[in-house]
């Protein structure tokens, strides 16, 4: 009976990734010589509670909004918003 | 009027303790106090209040584990249970110094660089991203004063001073969109809240291992426009006395029986902003 969100936060273009260029070098010496690019991101799996008649719509606002206050950074952040999990009664 | 301190604690912060005696040994009134003690969350009796302090300092660590991002999570907290208080608190002209995480809860608190009205610092305007080494970087600094006497943490401190100081830090990268760059280092040097910037041994301007994350323009700290609140990478409470020094105990081997500075670099931070408490 809840709705799940996937949040997805990925560093803007032109911020510096080191995780991202690391694990490309790690591949590459691991012999997987056809990797060009690696780049990092994290993925948070938000389980919202639904409230009576809220639709999809309004809970990806809330989701918005948190990813405002807390979980992304406008400076260096992008971020995506998935539903991925929605059961109606 | 003898300055009382606010240290702030939650869960991951660590440097809170050094950060306490670093005040008590020059005089000051500090007290360890819990986020939850200034929120109200607690019994009656260990209830604070944010006015009842001078200066309010946010110590090192990992506050909430540096999850999401280094000091976001304690960011949001004071920035929803405390905005008021702290914006008051801002008013009123009282210093606040976050050192570390503290600069990091700072950055994403929107309160530095601080630019503009008070409605568009609710935002942030910067980030203290992961070093470009992606390694923790744990070793000692040297950094050089630029304050023009703007920042009240500093002014006992003369311009151009190099000082040595231990980073410990993943995330202390100091980044500003591209586009914006040029204009925000042109608004720091005018508005005079550059105050610490990485230096080689020579006092010049060098990049990675002297700037341990490759932090834009160099930049080890900076104030507010008033100069009211400042945030640093390097420890200074690591950097009280001299002996905490890492290479101390060959400087006195070498020394001999010739007597040496007991004190450390940090300390000079801290006399400074007492020195400013006291005389307000």
């Amino acid at each position: 009976m809840t709705i799940e969100v996937d949040v997805t936060i990925k560093l803007k273009h032109g911020v510096a990734d080191p995780e991202g260029e690391n694990t490309k070098k790690a591949l590459n010496l691991l012999g997987f010589r056809t990797v060009r690019g690696v780049k990092s991101m994290k993925t948070f799996r938000i389980e919202v509670e639904p409230e009576k008649a809220r639709g999809e719509e309004e809970v990806k606002k809330e989701v918005e909004e948190m990813c405002r206050k807390l979980l992304a950074n406008p400076v260096i952040h992008d971020y995506e918003i998935h539903v991925v999990k929605s059961e109606s009664r | 009027m003898n300055p009382t301190i606010c240290i702030l604690r939650i869960e991951g912060t660590n440097c809170e303790l050094e950060t306490f005696l670093a005040f008590r040994r020059l005089g000051a009134s500090a007290e360890i106090v819990h986020l939850k003690q200034l929120i109200g969350a607690v019994k009656e009796r260990e209830r604070r209040n944010l006015r009842d302090y001078d200066l309010l300092v946010i110590p090192g660590g990992f506050s909430s584990g540096d999850y999401i991002r280094a000091g976001a999570i304690l960011a949001a907290r004071i920035n929803g249970a405390l905005g008021e208080e702290i914006a008051a608190f801002i008013q009123n002209g009282n210093p606040i110094l976050g050192i570390c995480n503290g600069f990091q809860v700072l950055v994403e608190m929107g309160l530095l660089p601080g630019f503009g009205a008070h409605e568009e610092r609710e935002m942030q305007q910067a980030a203290l991203t992961t070093n470009d080494s992606a390694r923790f970087e744990c070793r000692p600094t040297l950094i050089k004063h630029e304050n023009r006497g703007n920042c009240v943490f500093t002014q006992g401190i003369e311009k151009g001073c190099i000082m040595k100081m231990p980073c410990a830090h993943a995330e202390g990268k100091f980044f500003v969109d591209e586009r914006k760059r040029e204009r925000y280092i042109q608004l720091l040097e005018d508005n005079d809240q550059i105050v610490f910037r990485y230096v080689d041994s020579d006092g010049t301007y060098a990049s990675y291992p002297w700037n341990p994350n490759g932090s834009l323009y160099n930049i080890a700290g900076i104030c507010n426009p008033e100069g009211t609140i400042l945030g640093l990478m390097p420890h200074p409470e690591r950097a009280f006395y001299a002996f905490m020094d890492s290479e101390w105990s060959r400087r006195s081997r070498e020394r001999g029986k010739e007597k040496g500075n007991a004190y450390g670099d940090g300390k000079k931070i801290f006399e400074s902003v007492l020195n400013y408490l006291r005389s307000r």
